[in-house]
């Protein structure tokens, strides 16, 4: 990937995201742990883009920037006196250590590796990306959709109240 | 080699921001004490996973070169499925302990 515009949209993209999932770390206050964790995402979808997914970003912003985000917030607004203190555990020193230490194992793998790359992108169009769910992985596909029916209904199971379900029992 | 490695972009580059931002997700999943920031460190990690996906999905040579990012795409169905149980987990523990710390949810310890 040549020429400066890439490049410059690379550094600046990888700044944000890398900032702002380190801000998800050490801001104290939940909701601005979410706030760090949108522009993260969109972070992400704009390497998504660089990577010609064009596909994947839109999905990207939709699911996690649109979708996850808010069901988060709802979450977080949802259990107020849980309190919205994003502290750590004990156990955070023993997890930043195991983190640090895989961290450099990934970049000493990546940095010493002779990776066998093309250099120009392969021309996929969105369309492909359907054909290829449509009729390749057509059964994955549909098990995907009875799982997010099946997650849909569980959660609804799992979040209403003990009065609701009496309800319905009764109804 | 340094001034090589900033005047182009290639695999290392994305490997790179995908293996620290999956380590920075791994660090928010096993520190935080808050369930919500847990699951918020397990979705930057699906991310960090995604992006590796697609970029070795960009830089590989490859018979049928569509697979990765279909890969992708279904890594996000079960995310976005995963986050929605994770959540109402998260309501269904405060509603009976009125707390959402993985450090009090502690019914099983004697």
């Amino acid at each position: 990937m040549d020429g400066s515009g890439p490049v410059v949209a690379f550094w600046l993209l990888a700044a944000v995201t890398l900032v702002a999932a380190g801000g998800v770390l050490v801001s104290r206050n939940l909701l601005h742990a979410v706030l760090f964790l949108i522009l993260a995402f969109i972070g992400v979808a704009g390497h998504f883009v660089l990577l010609s997914a064009e596909f994947l970003a839109m999905a990207q912003v939709i699911i996690y920037v649109g979708a996850i985000s808010v069901l988060l917030l709802f979450a977080i607004l949802l259990t107020p006196r849980a309190g919205r203190d994003n502290g750590e555990t004990k156990a955070f020193p023993v997890g930043a250590l195991l983190a640090v230490a895989l961290a450099a194992v990934f970049l000493f793998v990546i940095n010493d590796t002779n990776w066998k790359t093309v250099s120009e992108s392969p021309a996929l169009a969105p369309e492909a990306l359907g054909e290829a769910l449509l009729t390749s992985w057509v059964l994955p596909f549909e098990i995907a959709s009875v799982l997010l029916t099946a997650a849909l209904v569980g959660s609804i199971m799992l979040a209403r109240t003990a009065e609701e379900e009496a309800e319905d029992a009764l109804a | 080699m340094s001034t090589l490695f900033l005047a182009s972009v290639g695999i290392e580059h994305f490997l790179t921001v995908g293996a620290l931002l999956f380590c920075l997700g791994l660090m928010i999943a096993l520190g935080k004490r808050n369930a919500i920031g847990v699951l918020m460190g397990v979705e930057l990690m699906l991310n960090a996973v995604n992006l590796t996906l697609l970029t070795f999905s960009r830089f590989s040579e490859s018979d049928r070169p569509i697979a990765g990012q279909t890969f992708v795409a279904f890594i996000i169905t079960v995310a976005a499925a995963e986050a929605a149980v994770a959540l109402a987990l998260a309501m269904s523990v405060y509603r009976n302990r009125e707390t959402v710390d993985v450090d009090q949810i502690n019914l099983l310890k004697s």
